[in-house]
């Protein structure tokens, strides 16, 4: 169980995220929605313990987690994948596992990073560098990277911002996967609600740097809702395999979220 | 083990293998190169030994040689290109670092002013005529180190107070190279001449300042540095990921970076207290030892160190031979050595290298 309580973050004067409340339980998949600069990277990173917050996050047994503990127990992939190092894939893999690697790697380490890339459809990018393969190439890698370091927590700011369709669904899937597996709790910021309510089995709403709305897709994800949270007019259906699906139709003028 | 999982794993295994071995096969090579690049800068000088004379008062005792020969290896060339190998390591790995740091192909243990201030520090003794009441010879070293010191201290202050960015170093460091530079100038333009010829030559940076002492001082300073470096490589090659990758793997980014900056200062200083400023190699070297074997410092890092030497020693034979009967200060030749090495390699490979 993650534990989110109170977590404020300010820059400067400026109140980003005010007094977060939630807790999710092992092998969830959350859903971070809201219109850009709401907070959602801000409350990521403060999770991940990368940008100075107010509160406690805690994570089953201990209550307020230290640097070192959130380094060891939660892997954050940021939303940037510009990345201009001559490392290869390979080398960005075992990099995961940063506090294993010695003189030498272990071959224990080796298969792993091996695993996990044949898992990824990487196997033949693993001696690439990463400045010479495409940015979702290299949001692949990263998310690989993600899933190696097999943390507790796994936040992901736009995971699929960069992937074309089928790797959208492959990623998603094989996040699910492993959280259902190893008991993994994800939060992922995303935009397309579609994918979202794909792949999530909870949604939290942020809007101004507050929660207005958290629970299962299905709750979360009304026509009025989606009016009220992003200020766009939807079509909203539910498909044969009982997952939703919105199309956007139009921006409301004069109606933009305050 | 199920079999997809075998099938899915040898790949990576000799990929890894293949990646470390043929870098460490490199290493190999460069190490050669310098081993026998050494031998030949040992061999070459303005005094036209023989090379027969020169190869036994090397390996002989002292009793058994000519005692001019013997004299001219072990006092002169000996401490000379000793001093030229470890002044190019220390650069190498100070400039493979200062890249890394700062995130930047063009860093170089100069871009942050500390040459800058050494030379201050060594242009004001000499024009104020100091001397220091014991070992008066080491004036100038200490002073130039001093100055550096002083130079680190004031881009360390204002990143410690603004934020440990690259941007912020750069921009502090660069100030401090200009207002070093300037103060330099100003020196130059009060001395009188002979006092300025003085000067100049200490800034063109020449190996015929070095002596075991310093040999010993800049060597110590080069091996400490250098364990203390290597025990960081993992963190230092994951920063290449950027800041924020490498804090979300546990990294504290700005203790590291200011501690690698703290490191890099005190072996510029001592590399370059004793010999005077030498351009272009902590620049070059670092981007040609990550042509040869990426960005995995375990091996960029001494490959790095050897290339800075194999320039710095290059350039030490180059600066015998291009006026026989004479040494031309090596920093006159580095980059004219180097420049040409570079230029081939980045016509020649197809590969990125930042």
């Amino acid at each position: 169980m993650l534990n989110i309580t109170d977590v404020s973050v300010s820059y400067g004067s400026v109140n980003i995220l005010k007094d977060i409340n939630f807790s999710l339980p092992a092998g969830s998949v959350t859903a971070l929605l809201g219109p850009n600069g709401t907070g959602k990277s801000s409350l990521l990173k403060a999770i991940a313990g990368l940008t100075p917050s107010t509160g406690s996050i805690g994570l089953e047994q201990h209550k307020n987690l230290s640097h070192a503990e959130r380094a060891s127990t939660i892997a954050y992939m940021p939303q940037d994948t510009g990345a201009t190092s001559s490392l290869t894939v390979l080398e960005v893999i075992l990099l995961g596992k940063l506090k294993s690697l010695g003189l030498r790697v272990p071959q224990e380490l080796q298969n792993q990073a091996g695993k996990v890339l044949a898992e990824f459809g990487l196997l033949n990018l693993q001696d690439r560098t990463l400045d010479a393969i495409s940015g979702g190439q290299r949001q692949l890698v990263f998310l690989a990277q993600s899933l190696f370091r097999n943390p507790k927590v796994l936040l992901l700011d736009e995971p699929t911002a960069a992937l074309d369709l089928r790797h959208q669904l492959i990623v998603l899937d094989r996040v699910v996967k492993h959280c259902k597996e190893n008991g993994t709790i994800a939060i992922a910021a995303m935009h397309d609600l579609s994918l979202a309510a794909r792949c999530s089995d909870r949604m939290i709403c942020l809007h101004s740097g507050s929660i207005i709305a958290e629970g299962k897709p299905a709750d979360i994800l009304t026509a009025e809702s989606v009016e009220k949270l992003y200020g766009v007019e939807a079509d909203i259906i539910t498909g044969a395999d009982g997952i939703l699906h919105i199309t956007p139709l139009r921006a409301i003028e004069n109606n933009l979220p305050t | 083990m199920p079999p997809e999982l075998s099938r899915s794993q040898t790949p990576a295994i000799n990929a890894y293998t293949l990646l470390v071995s043929r870098r460490f096969w490199w290493l190999l090579v460069v190490l050669a190169s310098l081993s026998i690049i050494t031998l030949v800068d040992i061999l070459v000088g303005p005094a036209f030994l023989n090379v027969w004379d020169v190869l036994k008062a090397l390996v002989t005792p002292q009793s058994s040689s000519d005692p001019t020969v013997y004299v001219i290896v072990h006092s002169i060339r000996l401490p000379m290109t000793l001093m030229a190998m470890i002044v190019g390591a220390s650069l190498g790995i100070a400039g493979v670092q200062m890249q890394t740091i700062l995130g930047n192909p063009l860093a170089s243990p100069y871009t942050l002013g500390f040459s800058a201030a050494a030379g201050f520090g060594a242009a004001a003794t000499i024009l104020l005529g100091l001397q220091l009441p014991i070992f008066p010879e080491f004036t100038v070293p200490i002073a130039a180190f001093v100055a550096a010191g002083f130079a680190c201290a004031i881009v360390y202050g204002i990143a410690h107070i603004r934020g440990v960015t690259p941007e912020i170093m750069i921009l502090a460091g660069i100030a401090t190279l200009f207002l070093f530079q300037s103060l330099q100038s100003l020196l130059q333009y009060l001395a009188s001449p002979e006092v300025l010829q003085e000067i100049v030559f200490w800034l063109f940076g020449s190996m015929l300042k070095a002596t075991w002492f310093s040999v010993s001082v800049s060597g110590g300073i080069l091996l400490i540095s250098f364990l203390f470096l290597f025990k960081d490589a993992w963190k230092l090659t994951a920063l290449r990921l950027g800041d924020e990758r490498a804090r979300s793997l546990g990294i504290d980014v700005h203790r590291l970076r200011l501690k690698i900056f703290l490191i890099v200062s005190l072996l510029t200083a001592g590399a370059v207290a004793f010999v005077g400023t030498i351009g272009f190699v902590g620049l070059v070297a670092p981007h040609i030892a990550r042509m040869l074997v990426g960005e995995d410092q375990r091996i960029l890092m001494p490959v790095s160190a050897f290339m800075g030497a194999i320039i710095m020693v290059g350039a030490s034979i180059a600066s015998k031979l291009v006026s026989p009967g004479a040494v031309v200060p090596i920093g006159i030749v580095t980059a004219i050595i180097g420049v040409p090495f570079l230029f081939a390699l980045i016509l020649s490979g197809k590969k990125k290298h930042w």
